[in-house]
């Protein structure tokens, strides 16, 4: 089956029912996608289907149709993408580990509402968790990711 | 430690990087008796091993010895570091390096003494430095108890002030110069005419300079790193996905496991059957382990599949197997045999309550989950020469112990990577799940095999909080408390979890009534007593240990008190503090939320106040009422750290714990039914969410005199806080967590 990742489109033989998160980390070896629960409560897993944030433990890999996009795939460390530029400048991330999850709902949620206002994000990160408790940090970031995205 | 197996561990740390004409300042010690000539720099009689810098051509590695659990630890270790050594911060690389004794944690031991962090008398301080000794001489190499700060801050300042000297010296004697002539700049020594002399050259001459006698660190006033916002080390790679932790792991050849095991804890496994599992796709090796089984495949999902469809025959739990049983089992130790402690004794007790009691009130409190984001991992594998592990811990010379009784090997054979973390709270100073991947590497001897859990196997097999009951009892006079007498039976931290390390911890458990017999507080009648309740779950250390519920009781009691005088929570506590640092935080807390000043009807404020590993730290919360329940609108946390370090990552910490505290108050237990966890997932176990999350204030000061660590103490006053706070808002008094057992939150 194919799957085109990051703009790769790759081959793949697996069965179609295997969670696109466990394709993504241990067959295609993109491991910034997280697993935390696996049962979509914790969104570590997130990544986008054709622009469109989803929990790729929930979704089977035999469904998806659209092209993926993953955290290895919005930036990187030497060209970061807005937001995660706003996550640096914001120094969110404590352990980190929920962080791609954070970054890949933001990003979803700018290209969708441009400018959220505080109830638009808190309800867009609603299924992130992140025990280490950086929420105040997420929304700052947010918000300021939003006024560089603005002002382009 | 053999000179072979120090080259090899010196190659394997320096990994890719040429190794050539590199030195390790100190390196050499891990060889040595532990005496070294900077013992009079030192307070408490710790010795430093500069073991902490490598210099090769590439550049400069700091070794960072405590593990990274988000907490900041590696950037904190490397500033305190560079800020002595002069190297550019953006250059610096770390490494956790391997585990060894000289890597000591000389703090956390003295925390579970019987002395109050305000104790500063010499038998209070004489202990201390015995338990700096023990830690020394154990080798006891540990990440917790809010402790790195505190150990790293003049030993790494030193370790670095002293390679420096040597850089220093190095040069003097290659450009003929007295050395008072030279300074440094930059990763270099710097000439009177300007002349650089990298760090990177003078590095094989410094090697042949003696150890400096006498180092000083740099004046506080002098610092470029240290005090100001730092970026983390670790952001960039945070904030793209390229971090790797533990779970990231590979090797080549690596197959990947799961394992299910008995959730009755101890309960040990009758017998399994594996046939529907071996046959599915992907499955190699189905492996007992103690407990259950592991399953080998050539992914996570299929092992993880293949898990799920064994049967397992478990025993029953060694232990009660409900909660209501296990509750008994700490309401029937509050008897005089189980008497564990009363390290605080104050005034006539007794007496003074038999002229009637104002307040009596029973508070609970229940198992708690650590339930990092990151379930636990561990890859292994068996090499010709020996074994390697790669893992995330706080405790890796522990692990390598247990790998080397597993296996059989001498544990120089053994090299153990330490990975950063997707959280800890406290989970990783257990050992479990590193054990079991030794135990499926070595039913695969060369394959590197990766096991990582489920959730669920996480949130049954984790070593919990235990559940704790105080009895509290209190008077008031003339407006004013007079007497506080504090009953807590809990079963005992420190004989479950130092007996899984082989340590057998003497005397009382302090962890049984931290957090509340040593608040600065002088209510004239005022006693603070442990009880000792039978091991039954196995229970750890969960963020804050024992103050984590231990507040709880000792506030929400104080707070029923103040009211019940008819006085000011803010004002009372004040009254009675006798610790200006602890003054400081309440008065600091009282200005931020702007206590007194009226709230909308249906709100409330409500106060706390912990110290808890020598922090004192203040806290209000805001709630109010609306039609979908309770709602947390603000939080106000003031902490006493000595010294602020880096302020942003003080902030994040004071928030993280605020977070932690309130988000487990409202929601969080595990319930015991049939002998194990009734949840298994974050459906059950709630974390809080982004959308409770209040709005959250936080002020470091700087008045005590001792530098300490804040990745705990925010966590005790968030609770007591909050259940102070629906009390104001609601009349209503909840005494027992999770709060949602007696209250609904919006
Ligand atoms: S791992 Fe997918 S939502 Fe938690
Ligand atoms: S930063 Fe650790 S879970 Fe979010």
């Amino acid at each position: 089956m194919k799957l085109t990742v990051n703009g790769t489109e790759h081959e793949i033989d697996v069965e179609p029912e295997m969670p696109l998160l466990w394709v993504l980390r241990d067959v295609l070896g993109l491991t910034g996608t997280k697993y935390g629960c696996g049962i979509a409560q914790c969104g570590a897993c997130t990544v986008h289907v054709d622009g469109v944030a989803v929990q790729s433990c929930q979704v089977a890999v035999g469904d998806v149709a659209g092209a993926v996009t993953t955290i290895e795939g919005l930036g990187t460390p030497q060209a970061p993408h807005p937001v995660q530029a706003a996550w640096i400048e914001h120094q969110v991330a404590q352990c980190g580990y929920c962080q791609s999850g954070q970054i890949m709902t933001a990003a979803a949620l700018l290209a969708e509402t441009p400018t959220p206002d505080d109830r638009q994000i808190d309800d867009a990160f609603w299924g992130n968790l992140c025990r280490c408790g950086t929420y105040p940090r997420i929304r700052a970031a947010v918000s300021a990711a939003a006024r560089k995205l603005q002002e382009g | 430690m053999g000179k072979g197996a120090m080259i090899a561990r010196r190659a394997f740390l320096m990994g890719s990087v040429t190794v050539a004409g590199g030195f390790a300042v100190g390196w050499y010690s891990l060889n040595q008796p532990y005496a070294f000539p900077l013992a009079d720099e030192l307070p408490r009689g710790i010795t430093p091993l500069t073991a902490y810098v490598l210099i090769d051509a590439g550049g400069v590695t700091l070794i960072t010895p405590r593990a990274e659990m988000g907490q900041g630890a590696t950037s904190i270790q490397a500033a305190l570091l560079a800020e002595e050594l002069d190297v550019p911060w953006d250059e610096i690389r770390t490494d956790p390096g391997p585990p060894a004794p000289a890597y000591f944690n000389a703090t956390i031991i003295g925390e579970g003494m019987p002395f109050a962090a305000t104790d500063t008398r010499w038998r209070a301080e004489a202990m201390r430095g015995l338990g700096a000794t023990m830690g020394k001489l154990m080798g006891f190499q540990i990440t917790g108890g809010s402790s790195t700060v505190p150990d790293a801050y003049d030993r790494l300042r030193l370790a670095g002030a002293a390679a420096r000297q040597m850089l220093v010296s190095a040069a003097a004697a290659r450009l003929g110069l007295p050395e008072d002539q030279l300074t440094t700049r930059e990763g270099a020594v710097i000439a009177p005419d300007g002349t650089a002399l990298p760090y990177t050259t003078l590095a094989p001459h410094a090697r042949r300079v003696p150890r400096p006698r006498k180092v000083t660190p740099k004046d506080p006033a002098d610092w470029r790193l240290l005090g100001k916002p730092m970026q983390r080390l670790d952001i960039a790679a945070k904030s793209t996905g390229t971090a790797r932790f533990g779970i990231d792991e590979t090797a080549p050849g690596m197959v990947h496991a799961t394992v299910r095991t008995n959730p009755r804890r101890g309960g040990g496994v009758n017998g399994f059957d594996a046939g529907a599992a071996e046959a599915m796709r992907g499955v190699l090796k189905i492996v007992p382990v103690p407990g259950g089984a592991g399953v080998i495949a050539d992914n996570t999902w299929r092992a993880m599949q293949a898990a799920a469809a064994i049967r397992f025959d478990w025993a029953p739990s060694p232990y009660p197997a409900t909660t209501d049983g296990l509750f008994d089992s700490i309401a029937a130790a509050f008897v005089h045999d189980a008497r564990d402690s009363r390290l605080r004794d104050d005034g006539e007790v007794d007496k003074t309550l038999e002229r009637g009691a104002d307040v009596s009130a029973e508070y609970r409190v229940p198992f708690l989950a650590h339930a990092p984001l990151e379930p636990m991992t561990a890859l292994a594998w068996l090499t010709s020469r020996g074994l390697e592990i790669r893992a995330a811990t706080q405790i890796p010379r522990f692990a390598v112990k247990t790998a080397a009784r597993l296996t059989g090997l001498p544990e120089d054979r053994i090299v153990l990577r330490a990975l950063p973390m997707g959280g800890s709270f406290g989970r990783r100073l257990e050992d479990d799940y590193i054990a079991q991947a030794v135990e499926l590497a070595r039913a695969m001897p060369g394959r590197p095999v990766k096991l990582t859990w489920t959730r669920e196997e996480d949130m049954t097999h984790d070593f919990p909080r235990p559940a704790a009951i105080a009895r509290g009892r209190g008077r008031v006079e003339d407006g004013r408390v007079t007497a506080l007498d504090l009953s807590i039976s809990s079963p005992s931290v420190s004989a479950s979890q130092l007996g899984r390390l082989g340590l057998n911890p003497m005397g009382a458990d302090t962890s049984i009534v931290n957090g509340a017999w040593d608040q600065p507080l002088a209510i004239p009648h005022y006693r603070v007593t442990g009880y000792r309740a039978p091991e039954t779950v196995p229970v750890s250390s969960w963020r804050s240990v024992g103050a984590s519920g231990n507040a709880f009781f000792h506030e929400c009691l104080l707070d029923e008190l103040i009211y019940a005088a008819g006085a000011d929570p803010l004002e009372e506590r004040l009254r009675l503090c006798t610790h200006a640092p602890s003054r400081a935080v309440l008065e600091a807390v009282g200005e931020m939320s702007n206590w007194g000043r009226p709230l909308p009807s249906g709100a409330g404020r409500g106060l706390a106040f912990c110290l808890s590993f020598g922090v004192p730290c203040a806290e209000v919360v805001e709630v109010s009422q609306t039609p979908r329940g309770l709602r947390i609108d603000r939080a106000f946390a003031a902490a006493d750290v000595g010294r602020v370090l880096d302020p942003v990552n003080i902030e994040n910490q004071m928030q993280g714990g605020v977070i932690w505290g309130l988000g487990h108050a409202m929601r969080a237990e595990l319930t015991y039914a049939d002998g194990r966890p009734e949840q298994e997932n974050f459906d059950t176990y709630p974390a809080m969410r982004i959308t409770e999350c209040p709005e959250i204030k936080v002020r470091a000061l700087e008045t005590g005199d001792t530098v300490r660590g804040i990745g705990e103490p925010t966590v005790p006053p968030a609770a007591p806080a909050l259940a102070n706070a629906i009390f104001a808002a609601t009349g209503q008094r909840v005494r027992e967590m999770p709060l949602t057992r007696e209250v609904t939150f919006a």
